[in-house]
């Protein structure tokens, strides 16, 4: 009788501990994501989501998200970030620059939080940032967009005259020119990263200005319609935007979050995670390039894959000689514009029409 | 048979409560039918709702950084439709206060003693507010330009230009190019009491105070009503209408002011995208909501701050589009506005002819 008791009782013990053990390892980890967009974009911020949605595929019941969409850069973004962090989720993902300065606020003050910001330069023992070089892949829609332009004249709608997107007309300028000297980029800044209309509005502008392919640093598909309507081509960004558009879409310089995504998720499961600032290529299939349109002729498709090898091999498209807008070699031939060159970027290299300002 | 409204003749303080809170249920009831069709629980939503505004001291915090600028500028909102003026620019004074004490506290915070700086960026705030409500003020009652119009143009003159100092001259040369001034000196800081929740809210219970006082306990206040509700008759009895509105407009538009001053030393700490997030424009359901009564407009502000933090928890937590939360809102405010009506007037069925519903008809329509 006395065994038997004791037998229950070390098995009531033993329970007792293993249960909320048990329990804790089943309770999956709780990941916010907080877009600058909808995910309904067809951009940017379809991109983010659908390399949360692989993260999901791939972790099942391991993970647990939650996202919030259209919250504005600025003071309100703190708001959204600490109840998040206040609500007991174990990993944020912040995808906008903007969101830099509250999601390092938030941090400071929840630090057993794992906190993951997209595109931006501040780190804490628990924020990572994380990013890829975009440019590399708009590097080679810049050699089909030389190629293609009959005009000369390619228009850019742009955001923010930050150095993220300024590296991007700058690798696309590169590509231009590497097959066009002759050929511009004009440049028109909207100020937004989401805003269908202004995107539209820039789009039409530099048609109107004579351009006659339109390529774009913006989230949605809607400057890649406007040249359609017109009858004239487009470089896609973000997602492969010739699937919502159609041909006139050359190609795109498409972000692929997925494999990034689920690379730290796992860490901080494993509770390997630790702070980083990831910045990965065309390489590491970070980005890469879309598939491209059928109007685009077979020569440029080889010229294309010859520029993707050359870049694969570890070759950098901020490779000298680089001349600034006045014309002045800033980095002589063979030199590579250093990282952190690059992260701040905050001037126009030849071929690009229009101000950093 | 016909279906008129009748004005009140006495409001009873029975029907002060009754419709609020019965145009609370039917926005419940609107909310919860969206929601069923949305395919969520509405039960659920409504309590994360508001577990979100006020279930938490963080979400409380949060639900209270929203209160500031709304029951400022719904106060400084009321004040003018008291007499009648219509100011909708409330969102422009806003802007224009935080724009001033940003000025303050970029370019004289370094040099001036500490102890002067947070103080000076509040009245640089007050003036600004007040002489940009001064433009509108004056157009009115020296020229009769139209007030509605001048005021919500002006709106998007001060936004403009805020972008402008924070995209061009202010912006921060460390920012990476990114649109934003640099940050403000410690001292340009209004304290935090908790969370985010900053001390500007202090302002709140003492101009709400003053302003009960000035409209309803002083001569003032009294030529103020009269003005409201009949300039002529006010002109009549030697009150100097134009003077009055003048300053009473310029005393709303340094609320609004005050409003973007906080915003700025409180929450940002800096000039930039994010200040004009549309409380001057809620202000005026607010106050309309209130009756124009400032010793409610602080409630009212408490309870909409609630509603916008909670409208976000519903997308976070609950999974639903953003969108949801903005209908929500709108499904929430419209049947109080509607019912707000109902306090005012009643609904009258008139079944002969009598001469006394023909009266309270007119009445009603007038």
């Amino acid at each position: 009788m006395k065994k038997l008791i004791l037998g229950i009782l070390v098995f009531a013990v033993a329970f007792s501990l293993a249960a909320p053990l048990a329990a804790q390892a089943k309770k999956p980890l709780k990941i916010a994501f907080v877009y600058i967009g909808p995910p309904g974009d067809m951009g940017w911020t379809y991109e983010h989501d659908r390399g949360r949605l692989a993260a999901v595929q791939h972790f099942g019941s391991k993970i647990e998200t939650k996202y919030i969409e259209n919250v504005p850069e600025g003071p309100d973004a703190e708001r959204v970030i600490r109840q998040y962090a206040a609500a007991g989720f174990d990993m944020i993902f912040t995808t906008s620059f903007g969101y830099m300065d509250p999601t390092f606020a938030v941090a400071k003050d929840f630090p057993k939080v794992i906190f993951e910001h997209c595109s931006g330069y501040k780190t804490a023992p628990n924020m990572a940032t994380y990013f890829g070089r975009i440019e590399e892949a708009r590097y080679l829609t810049g050699i089909i967009a030389g190629r293609m332009t009959k005009t000369n004249k390619i228009g850019y709608a742009a955001a923010f005259p930050i150095p993220e997107v300024v590296r991007g007309i700058n690798g696309f300028t590169l590509g231009v020119k590497s097959v066009n000297p002759k050929a511009e980029v004009r440049v028109i800044w909207t100020y937004t990263w989401y805003d269908p209309v202004k995107e539209r509005e820039a789009a039409v502008a530099l048609l109107d200005a004579g351009a006659d392919i339109i390529a774009q640093h913006q989230d949605t598909t809607e400057p890649q319609k406007a040249a359609q309507e017109r009858g004239k081509f487009s470089i896609g960004y973000d997602s492969d935007m010739g699937k919502f558009v159609g041909d006139s879409v050359l190609a795109s310089a498409v972000w692929e979050w997925s494999t990034y995504y689920i690379d730290t998720i796992q860490k901080a499961l494993d509770g390997s995670w630790k702070t980083h600032e990831y910045w990965g290529g065309l390489k590491d299939n970070v980005v890469r390039l879309s598939s491209l349109s059928p109007k685009v002729p077979a020569t440029i498709v080889a010229e294309v894959e010859a520029a993707k090898k050359k870049i694969l091999g570890g070759w950098s498209i901020f490779t000298g000689p680089i001349k600034d807008q006045s014309g002045k070699v800033v980095y002589a031939a063979g030199q590579v514009i250093p990282d952190d060159k690059q992260l701040a970027m905050d001037w126009f290299v030849e071929g690009v029409a229009g101000k950093v300002q | 048979m016909k279906v008129v409204f009748e004005k009140r003749r006495s409001r009873a303080r029975g029907v002060l409560f009754a419709v609020p809170a019965l145009s609370f249920m039917i926005s419940l009831l609107l909310t919860g039918i969206v929601l069923l069709i949305a395919d969520a629980d509405p039960v659920e939503t409504f309590a994360s709702m508001a577990s979100g505004a006020f279930g938490s001291s963080n979400g409380f915090s949060e639900t209270l950084v929203k209160t500031i600028p709304l029951a400022l500028t719904g106060l400084a909102v009321a004040l003018a439709f008291k007499l009648r003026f219509w100011n909708i620019g409330a969102e422009g004074q806003l802007v224009l206060g935080g724009i001033a004490a940003s000025w303050v506290a970029l370019f004289f915070g370094p040099s001036l003693p500490a102890p002067l700086v947070l103080p000076l960026c509040i009245v640089a705030g007050l003036v600004a507010g007040a002489l940009w409500a001064g433009i509108p003020g004056l157009l009115k009652t020296r020229l009769s330009v139209d007030e509605t119009l001048v005021t919500l143009m002006l709106n998007y003159v001060a936004i403009l230009f805020a972008e402008y100092l924070y995209y061009g001259p202010w912006r921060d040369p460390k920012g990476y190019g990114f649109p934003g001034s640099a940050p403000f000196i410690e001292a340009a800081w209004l304290p935090r009491i908790f969370g985010r929740a900053h001390a500007g809210i202090w302002f709140i219970p003492v101009i709400a105070l003053l302003l009960w006082i000035l409209l309803r306990r002083t001569r003032w206040g009294f030529e103020l009503s009269i003005i409201g509700a009949s300039p002529r008759a006010a002109r009549y009895q030697g009150i100097a209408v134009q003077r009055n509105i003048l300053l009473a407009v310029l005393l709303s538009g340094a609320i609004s002011g005050l409003a973007g001053a906080c915003e700025v030393t409180g929450i940002s700490h800096r000039l930039q995208q994010g200040l004009n997030l549309g409380y001057g424009f809620t202000a005026i359901i607010i106050a309309w909501m209130s009756q124009l009564n400032p010793l409610a407009i602080p409630f009212v502000a408490l309870l909409m701050g609630g509603i916008l933090v909670g409208g976000d928890q519903v997308q976070m937590m609950m999974g639903l589009p953003s969108a949801m939360g903005t209908v929500m809102q709108g499904l929430i405010l419209f049947p109080m506005l509607a019912g707000s009506l109902f306090t005012e007037y009643r609904i009258r069925i008139l079944g002969g002819k009598s001469k006394q519903s023909k009266e309270a008809c007119t009445e009603g329509e007038a």
